[in-house]
């Protein structure tokens, strides 16, 4: 015990293996225990939020916290291999300017409140619902028109196709929304 | 357990960046500042605390006609640069505390818990890799990702590279493909081609060689890099030798006049 | 061309290194020297906006000298079929083809058609443009044509097209493009060497040619090329769009966009499809070629949508869909919302006030807002135009007179939400969930779930017609965890579709039927989730060089489209080389590395029958099955607004007068939107005498929303920055490093500059033309700020598609940084009065 306790101390293991105190005698409890911090963690098969080449990643994870993203070195698309936006994806996830609540900002307002998820949900499902009651045409020259011009929608080339299509389906095939558009037509 | 090397390869290099940051993200370095410094699309200069990668930039003119894989114009170069774990490494040798050791993959590692910031590494560093972060004065550079490597990984940098750019291996593995990559390239006609691995110096040999267009001075790689403590050796041998002759000297003068 | 891919594609370009490593050849045709140059074997700067010119030049080149592959040509494209006699070429007509109206701005188009080909009894205003298959209606049967498999006869499309492009010649590249005929040369004569049964050459593009005035026939001009050397469905050739976002193709192909509905179907036009099934599917439906199935596919789309309530006895709810009555795309909404015409905007995943077109038009037309909801991870700066905008510095806006209530929602990230992108190759991969979302971020589908789920439970309540598609919507989606999150892979599983009567997902879009018995979200998509337990875009193991195994690619798995013509018509490989797939005389059908896209028995030497329909009435040698004449097009009898060939028109601001077209200067079909907020300069004009162009850096991303917050690539690209070569730096007076300030007709911008040889100057005939590069990626919030590049654009709209030109348009660089606050807007109205005095600077 003793003998183990002097043999941890650099100087007394140096003298007894015999090396120049540069090598594995001089290392610190935290460096023999250092271990790629992903390891034994979950792994989630992802997809490169940026560009469109859809490069794999590997996102790996532990009770519910990222742990580090790195590419996939499965993906005949990437091959492991991920650019310095990729790269990035960890610090994309896990920044400290991320939103994490409703922010909300009254007419003629000169600032932001915080306000509730469920009540904003509520908030603009009124604005969507009077919006679409004051503008929306079902008829023009007797045929059917079904349509408002006056609530539009922008975005969908970040977003999962399922979120796409729930889009359109609800805006388009349900509301009457046409103003719809997204980065493909820019 | 093998000992392992980079091999950085600038003419596979698309200037991307992506090893400095996935360094960063893995080895959760903090950025560097954000200053427009233009050096062409550098703006993180040159290796130090906080950058362990460094993807330098050099512009020596376009010419239509003639893209970056021409042979007669080389126009735009970028390489990534990284510590290069000397064989002989000034900053370990110069060490008083310890903290930087020699790994098993014959990589060179500053144990943070132990490094107590004296900064005599930093002078002995004969590439200017390692440098003080500001805050709290401890020294750091690359860790040759020595985490990774334990799992059998390799490091983020070289990971993450989309080009191979940055290939790495067991070392003499790769000084083989670095041989055979500038002979193809001499082949393919292009004839400013340099390997650039020292091993005729102090440093007795690096673990991070580089495949470069034109001076490899050009990307802050010295002709002939030397150990600080090298110097500290002859020093002291010149010293002892002078100290010797004096010693002698007088010895001589005394039994001398005695000889009288 | 019109790509700087190593740059914004870092990871697709290790295949193109790895083939250079092999000895392809690399040819980089760009006004900037950049990092995908820096990688090329040639780069060919030349003047932004000049696209067309230098691929009429190829084609020309390629038809001057009989580089072209003949067989290819004659049997799988229209080269041999005879135009109407009535057709009149731009030769004829100083820049403008047959059936121009100069009333109605627009081409009737009958001329143009197939000699023979009759002409559909349908009605076509040719208003809207649009992604869609036939981009607003099918005119002709084209499969009925006159032919000259001698590609002798001087009307037929072969011989069309060496008269048209008979002017584009190396000398007119030189005086148009500023390239030098020696170098355009060599590049003409390795890129065409790329041709054959042997040898394939890719073209990539990207926004670089999509973001011009007439874009569409840019990329019409690689199309023709691409034919004639015989590059198109076999490996190794095609011409490859870049897309830049993660699923930018998905949000087309399941499109978040005014004129299409899943599966490039048409939304219903107002005037012309009316209120009758009938009608729509006379237009849309083709006698002969794939679109024969668009029945199918619409009936199907809408019991994915509309369930029981979709009906034969109500035309499956298609009065449920509205109606397209005009210009409903980001520019032509946006135009409404700056005249107080739309109350409410919905704003997901990305930055108008960074990114839009005319950005600093953008930012005040959102104040006309009565609501306005964004969701995104952080506070872009589309949801703080009325806080922090230049708008507000300079005195424009006022926050105490904005009355537009803002909600700025938290969103959840990829590694927070399962589903799937679909990536630039047409690949569907699903994500997986990692972890939940921090705090009240959730994803879309959780918000427009609930937002449905709402809404849906008022239209309960009021039974008015309005409120029908709302009703009949289906939407009773599983939810779990305890954020109630929907079931991601019910929504997939309702896109891949089902059989309705046991509620059996189909195998493919081959299952899909007309009579209201199955139903499928987007057709394309149909075999995605071909079973239960059988996520194929989740799939992760390969198997192969083209990656079958790992994911789904649109359509039926296939990753490389019209492949059928990368064998011969006898159906045999074009060579052992290139063989991708081909005909198995033993077998009876169709086999080779990738999933066939030919129906898999129909044999090379099938004719069809009289009055076949459909995929039927195509021959076993006819690969481009999509088109009801199943031969690719050099030429496009219909579908296009600006003209069955593409033909150069400058951008709308020039430096220069149209050298091939003097009495036509742009693009006949092209909208300007010119009004006092969206002013132009001339072409030229001695204010503003520079070409401008934007792009991106590998070290950003797109508006700055994934990229401007993240330490570890702002450190990269700090600043705002404008490249500039070391002539133009002289004669404006800035030193590397220095501020400059650039000016528009629209706004002004203040950025450092780079000067650099890699953005030289352009010589045309004696005439220097100086070109500056802007990435457009910075904007007013995040952890760098700096001003947006995209303030300078106008808002224009491309004929075909409606995109705005981003990629030419004339500036003025001063030195110093701009003024502040509302001097701006004096110092941008003097640059708008006043000539530039000429600097007596010696060059």
């Amino acid at each position: 015990m003793l003998r183990d306790l002097l043999l941890k101390w650099p100087l007394v293991r140096q003298i007894v293996e015999g090396a120049d105190g540069t090598g594995a005698e001089s290392m610190s409890e935290r460096t023999r225990n250092l271990r790629a911090r992903n390891k034994g963690a979950q792994v989630a098969r992802s997809v490169c939020p940026y560009c469109a080449v859809g490069c794999g990643q590997l996102v790996f994870h532990k009770d519910g916290q990222l742990l580090s993203i790195e590419g996939d070195p499965a993906s005949p698309i990437s091959r492991g291999r991920l650019c310095p936006k990729g790269s990035a994806s960890f610090e994309l996830a896990t920044h400290a300017n991320r939103l994490k609540k409703v922010r909300y900002r009254r007419p003629r307002s000169k600032q932001w409140e915080e306000i509730g998820l469920e009540k904003a949900m509520d908030m603009v499902a009124d604005r969507v619902w009077q919006s679409r009651e004051r503008t929306f045409v079902e008829e023009r020259d007797g045929k059917s028109l079904m349509q408002t011009t006056a609530i539009a929608h922008l975005g969908g080339a970040t977003l999962d196709n399922e979120e796409n299509y729930l889009i359109k389906k609800l805006f388009t095939g349900g509301l009457g929304m046409v103003c719809v558009s997204n980065q493909a037509r820019i | 357990m093998s000992v392992t090397a980079f091999l950085t390869d600038s003419t596979l290099c698309i200037g991307c960046k992506a090893c400095e940051v996935a360094c960063k993200e893995w080895n959760q370095v903090p950025a560097d500042g954000f200053d427009f410094r233009a050096l062409s699309y550098d703006n993180t200069g040159s290796l130090g605390h906080s950058t362990w990668r460094h993807v330098k930039f050099v512009e020596n003119g376009a010419v239509p006609g003639f893209g970056g894989n021409a042979s007669e114009v080389f126009s735009w170069g970028f390489s990534s640069d990284v510590c290069k774990h000397c064989a002989n490494a000034g900053c370990l040798e110069a060490c008083p505390t310890g903290a930087i050791v020699r790994t098993e993959f014959g990589g060179v590692y500053i144990q943070p818990d132990v490094c107590n910031g004296c900064g005599y590494c930093v002078v002995c560093c004969p590439f200017g890799v390692v440098e003080r972060r500001p805050e709290d004065g401890r020294a750091f550079k690359c860790t040759f990702c020595y985490d990774r490597q334990k799992e059998g990984l390799e490091p983020a940098c070289a990971t993450a590279c989309p080009t191979e750019s940055i290939k790495f291996g067991e070392i003499e593995h790769l000084r083989d493909t670095a041989r055979e990559r500038v002979r193809d390239l001499e082949e393919k006609g292009f004839d400013d081609v340099n390997l650039y691995d020292p091993t005729d110096t102090s440093v007795g040999g690096i673990h991070a060689f580089f495949i470069v267009r034109g001076d490899p001075k050009t990307y802050n790689l010295p002709p002939k890099p030397e150990v600080p403590t090298t110097y500290l050796k002859k020093g002291w041998m010149s010293a002892g030798i002078a100290a010797a002759a004096m010693v002698a000297g007088a010895f001589l003068a005394f039994t001398g006049s005695s000889d009288r | 061309m019109g790509s700087s891919m190593a740059e914004n594609h870092p990871v697709g370009f290790q295949w193109v290194v790895e083939a250079r490593e092999r000895g392809t050849k690399v040819l980089h045709v760009d006004p900037r020297f950049s990092r995908t140059s820096a990688m090329a074997d040639m780069w060919v700067p030349l003047r932004a906006g000049s696209d067309i010119v230098f691929l009429g030049a190829l084609i020309h080149y390629v038809l001057e000298n009989e580089k072209d592959f003949r067989e290819y040509v004659v049997n799988y494209t229209n080269a041999s079929i005879l135009v109407r006699d009535d057709f009149r070429d731009t030769e004829d007509l100083d820049g403008l083809f047959s059936g121009w109206n100069e009333d109605a701005k627009m081409y009737k188009t009958d001329s143009w058609a197939y000699k023979g080909s009759p002409l559909k009894d349908v009605t076509n205003s040719g208003k809207t443009g649009g992604h869609a298959k036939d981009r607003g209606g099918e005119k002709l049967q084209e499969n009925i044509y006159e032919q000259d498999l001698t590609l002798q006869n001087p009307r037929c499309i072969y011989q069309v097209l060496k008269r048209h492009f008979a002017r584009y010649t190396p000398e007119l590249v030189e005086r148009t493009c500023g390239v030098p005929q020696d170098v355009f040369l060599k590049l003409a004569r390795t890129f065409c060497s790329a041709s054959g049964p042997d040898k394939t050459a890719a073209i990539c593009y990207a926004v670089g040619w999509t973001q011009h005035s007439d874009g569409v026939q840019i990329i019409r001009a690689a199309s023709i090329l691409q034919l004639l050397l015989g590059n198109i469905g076999r490996p190794g050739g095609g011409i490859l769009a870049l897309r830049g976002h993660a699923s930018i193709q998905g949000s087309t192909d399941i499109p978040t966009l005014y004129d299409i509905l899943p599966g490039y179907m048409p939304m219903p036009l107002f005037a012309e499809d009316a209120d009758n099934l009938a009608a729509y599917f006379n237009h849309h439906k083709t006698k002969t070629g794939w679109w024969n199935n668009f029945d199918k596919y619409f009936v199907s789309l809408m019991k994915a949508y509309y369930g029981d309530a979709a009906a034969k006895e109500n035309d499956f709810g298609f009065t449920f869909l509205p109606r397209v009555t005009g210009d409903h795309s980001h520019q032509g909404y946006w135009i409404q919302m700056a005249d107080g015409n739309v109350e409410g905007l919905f704003v997901m995943g990305q930055n108008p006030a960074v990114g839009g077109p005319h950005s600093r038009m953008e930012r005040k037309a959102m104040a006309k807002l009565k609501w306005l909801v964004v969701r995104d991870m952080v506070e872009v700066e589309t949801a703080s135009f009325w806080l922090d905008s230049p708008e507000v510095g300079r005195g424009e806006l006022n926050p105490e007179e904005i009355d537009t209530e803002v909600f700025l929602f938290p969103a959840a990230g990829h590694t927070e939400k399962g589903g799937c992108f679909t990536n630039t190759q047409r690949l569907n991969q699903f994500h997986e969930k990692a972890v939940d979302p921090p705090g009240d971020a959730r994803s879309e589908t959780w918000f427009i779930y609930h937002l449905g789920r709402r809404l849906k439970e008022r239209a309960r309540k009021d039974q008015r017609p309005r409120n029908a598609g709302l009703n009949a919507l289906t939407w009773d989606y599983s939810t779990e965890g305890a954020n109630a999150e929907p079931v991601v892979e019910e929504v997939l599983q309702e896109i891949n579709g089902r059989t309705l009567k046991d509620g059996k997902l189909v195998a493919g879009f081959r299952d899909l039927k007309a009579d209201g018995s199955t139903s499928c979200g987007c057709w394309i998509y149909s075999g995605i989730f071909p079973k239960p337990d059988e996520n194929v875009a989740r799939k992760r193991e390969p198997r192969d060089f083209y990656g079958h195994g790992w994911g789904f690619a649109w359509p039926a798995d296939r990753r490389i489209l019209y492949n059928r013509a990368s064998a011969r018509p006898d159906g045999r490989p074009w060579s052992e080389r290139k063989k991708l797939i081909w005909w198995d005389e033993n077998k009876k059908e169709w086999t080779g590395f990738d999933v066939p896209d030919f129906t898999v028995n129909k044999s090379p030497d099938y004719r069809p029958p009289e009055n076949a329909e459909g995929d039927d009435a195509l021959g076993g040698d006819k690969p481009f099955i999509m088109n009801a004449e199943g031969l690719s097009r050099l030429y496009v009898p219909s579908g296009l607004k600006d003209g069955p060939l593409p033909t150069h028109y400058e951008p709308l601001e020039s430096p220069i007068r149209n050298p091939v077209y003097p009495a036509q200067q742009v693009d006949p079909g092209a909208n300007r939107l010119e009004r006092p907020d969206n002013q132009y300069a001339n072409s030229p004009d001695e204010r503003f005498p520079y070409v401008a162009t934007t792009y991106r850096l590998t070290e950003h991303h797109t508006a700055g929303g994934m990229s401007r917050y993240l330490s570890h690539l702002c450190e990269l690209q700090p600043e705002f920055f404008c490249e500039i070569s070391p002539e133009l730096a002289k004669q404006v007076g800035v030193e590397h490093r220095g501020w400059v300030t650039i000016v528009t007709a629209r706004g002004i911008v203040e950025a450092r500059a780079m000067v650099t040889s890699r953005m030289p100057p352009i010589h045309l005939n004696g005439q220097t033309v100086h070109q500056v590069g802007l990435p457009y990626h910075w904007g007013y919030k995040g952890l760098v700020k700096g001003d947006s590049a995209n303030d300078l654009l106008a808002l224009s709209e491309e004929p075909n598609v409606r995109i705005m030109e981003s990629k030419a348009l004339l500036c003025n660089v001063f030195p110093g940084r701009r003024e502040r606050g509302p001097r701006a807007l004096k110092q941008l109205e003097n640059a708008m009065r006043q000539p530039t005095r000429r600097r007596m600077v010696a060059q």
